[in-house]
């Protein structure tokens, strides 16, 4: 029993990291109606820059996580300049194939400077668990979630309230509309783009603290996708739901495979089979716009 | 634009796949010249071709599904992988070669149909990620399904025979690999201007407009997602058969994703596309590969580069032909052909 608390405690713990990436990934959906393969790859990008910052140059954490923030917004708006704004109006496998190319050479990019093998961030937090509910949690999960929570709470108020945010629920509503109510389009695409990018290094920066890096981290993104489509592609809410949801389901169905089954490794793939079926059942997930047709 | 002098009487005439005698010329010689290669050309050169025509039957049948149908599929290099797997399991238990062929594409037909099932809900985004997750699944089940696919260790494929004619060397390879693919190019050829074909476009262009002028969506998206997995099939089991043996990463989602990018590389919705996109995607890794053994000769760090730089160039040359040839090599060479009709001048 304790061990499935366990996996329940780590899935939450992953599962936050995932929102935030799948945050990252409803933003740009929202804005600008493109899905970003390469989101995964924006993680890996994050971290190791705040590795290269901390262990490389030696700065000090706070310093090179800010750093690092800056270096995500000037990537997410040379994005969205070169590479996005000539494909506005192309069909979606273009603009999806882009975002892979995208990824391809992100990726590319950090194995050559950095090479294959797993990098480790040195210890921020203490070593030493604590305990929660007679339960052994490692101070940097709880730092993890609670920089998340934080990071959404931020979000949803700055939606809310912010004229910033306000001008980008209205892009995401109706384009045309808001354009002609004198909201700049494209400085509003650029702006979903740094989001993304920043959470999205943040994501990495959290991660690079729990297990370490390497170069395959950009896989984290094709696991965001059963997130985002469980919680509804284009929902704030989903998405901080649907990353909870499937980093729990994740660890679960790990635990229960190898016990019921003998099944190793299904960690891999369940959120994939649970993405087919939600796929099939309820397309637009559970938070969802859903889009509606006519002739 | 038809060559000059080249006038239609009959429908038929005009629906013949290759109208003029130039082009029919053109293509007995390309035929004879692909027929003499392998007695001119010396063996790195026949297996590279070898591996162009695989790639031109995976891409050709993608390009039936996604460029032509337009369902977008990432899910391709998995249904190439049912084909390898299901010709290997097929060949260990001893059927003829022919036989675990046709097997192969008819499994990976029916993975193709059972994954295509949610075509009929989704579109667009939602139908690339329901994709994305069977190329993920099928990936899962390859590495661990070990009594059948022998798990991470893959499985050994033995030289296949024809009426106790062994393929063994690379020629012998090749002349079957070019019967199979031409067989293959002609029959998509074929498919896009029948009944079928037709329908595929219409749902392509706007499907609910294709559903009230009486297309079948369910039959046809099923029908479209069967026949190009087939194909897929086949070429996962020519594959499997040229090199002999098979591992699970060989049909990872990059496999899928070089598939895609060679249509969009080529030309979307067009065989002639295909062919080139296979060529350009499979050549460049090859013409990389030189580039940085010469530069090795120059400087020897530059070889531990070489597996990231290709990734890079690879998705470099993706994101520059989409922002500024999005409609791919086919046009290119089109407006080389009409610059040669029109010389010397301009319109």
């Amino acid at each position: 029993m304790e061990y499935y608390l366990q996996l329940i405690i780590n899935g939450l713990v992953v599962g936050s990291i995932y929102s935030l990436v799948a945050l990252g990934f409803v933003i740009i959906f929202k804005a600008t109606k493109v899905v970003n393969f390469a989101q995964g790859e924006m993680v890996m990008a994050g971290a190791y820059i705040c590795f290269a910052l901390t262990v490389q140059y030696q700065l000090p954490f706070l310093l090179s996580f800010l750093i690092t923030l800056v270096f995500s917004l000037v990537l997410g708006i040379l994005v969205e300049r070169m590479v996005l704004r000539p494909l506005i109006g192309e069909p979606i496998i273009s603009v999806v194939m882009v975002t892979i190319g995208l990824s391809s050479i992100l990726k590319s990019l950090v194995q050559v400077f950095w090479g294959t093998q797993i990098r480790v961030f040195p210890p921020i937090l203490p070593q030493e668990p604590i305990m929660v509910f007679g339960l052994p949690i490692a101070p940097v999960y709880i730092a993890a979630s609670v920089l998340c929570l934080l990071l959404f709470a931020v979000f949803s108020l700055f939606f809310k309230y912010s004229s910033l945010g306000i001008a980008m629920r209205a892009t995401a509503f109706d384009q045309q509309a808001a354009q002609s109510m004198g909201i700049g389009i494209k400085n509003i695409f650029a702006l979903s783009w740094c989001i993304a990018a920043v959470v999205s290094s943040i994501g990495g920066i959290i991660l690079g603290n729990i297990n370490g890096i390497n170069s395959q981290l950009g896989h984290l993104g094709l696991k965001v996708f059963p997130a985002v489509i469980l919680g509804g592609l284009d929902s704030l809410l989903g998405a901080a739901l649907g990353g909870l949801i499937i980093g729990v389901l994740e660890n679960l169905s790990e635990g229960l495979a190898r016990d019921l089954l003998n099944l190793g490794g299904f960690k891999e793939v369940a959120s994939f089979v649970v993405l087919v079926i939600i796929l099939m059942v309820k397309p637009y997930g559970l938070f969802g716009t859903k889009e509606i047709e006519r002739v | 634009m038809q060559k000059c002098g080249l006038f239609f009487t009959t429908y038929n005439s005009e629906d013949q796949l290759f109208p003029s005698t130039f082009q029919k010329t053109c293509l007995g010689l390309f035929m004879a010249a692909m027929l003499a290669a392998p007695c001119v050309l010396d063996f790195y050169y026949i297996s590279v071709m070898n591996l162009i025509m695989i790639a031109v039957i995976g891409a050709v049948s993608l390009n039936l599904l996604t460029g032509v149908c337009g369902q977008m599929s990432l899910g391709h290099g998995a249904f190439v992988g049912v084909g390898a797997y299901g010709c290997a399991v097929l060949a260990s238990k001893g059927l003829p070669f022919l036989l675990c062929l046709l097997g192969g594409g008819a499994m990976a037909a029916i993975a193709g149909m059972i994954f295509g099932i949610p075509s009929l809900r989704l579109k667009g985004i939602y139908l690339a990620i329901s994709t994305l997750a069977a190329q993920l699944i099928l990936e899962y089940v390859f590495l661990h399904w070990t009594s059948f696919t022998g798990g991470a260790n893959g499985m050994p494929v033995d030289s296949p025979e024809i009426f106790g004619f062994m393929f063994d060397s690379d020629e012998k390879m090749f002349y079957l690999i070019f019967a199979i693919t031409t067989v293959c190019v002609l029959g998509v050829s074929n498919i896009v201007r029948s009944r079928s074909g037709r329908a595929f476009v219409a749902i392509r262009d706007f499907y609910q407009s294709a559903e009230n002028v009486g297309v079948n969506l369910f039959q046809y998206k099923l029908q479209a997602f069967a026949t190009s997995s087939f194909m897929a099939g086949l070429a996962g089991g020519l594959w499997a058969y040229y090199t002999m043996y098979i591992t699970p990463e060989q049909f990872s989602i990059g496999l899928s994703i070089s598939y895609l990018a060679m249509i969009i590389i080529g030309g979307m919705g067009s065989v002639l596309g295909s062919i080139f996109g296979a060529i350009f995607i499979t050549l460049l890794p090859e013409v990389l590969n030189t580039a940085t053994s010469l530069l090795a000769t120059v400087a020897p760090e530059a070889s531990a580069m070489a597996a990231p730089l290709k990734e890079g160039v690879f998705g470099l040359t993706l994101v520059l032909f989409l922002i500024f040839e999005p409609e791919g090599l086919v046009r290119k060479w089109k407006l080389i052909k009409a610059y040669w009709k029109l010389y010397p001048f301009a319109y």
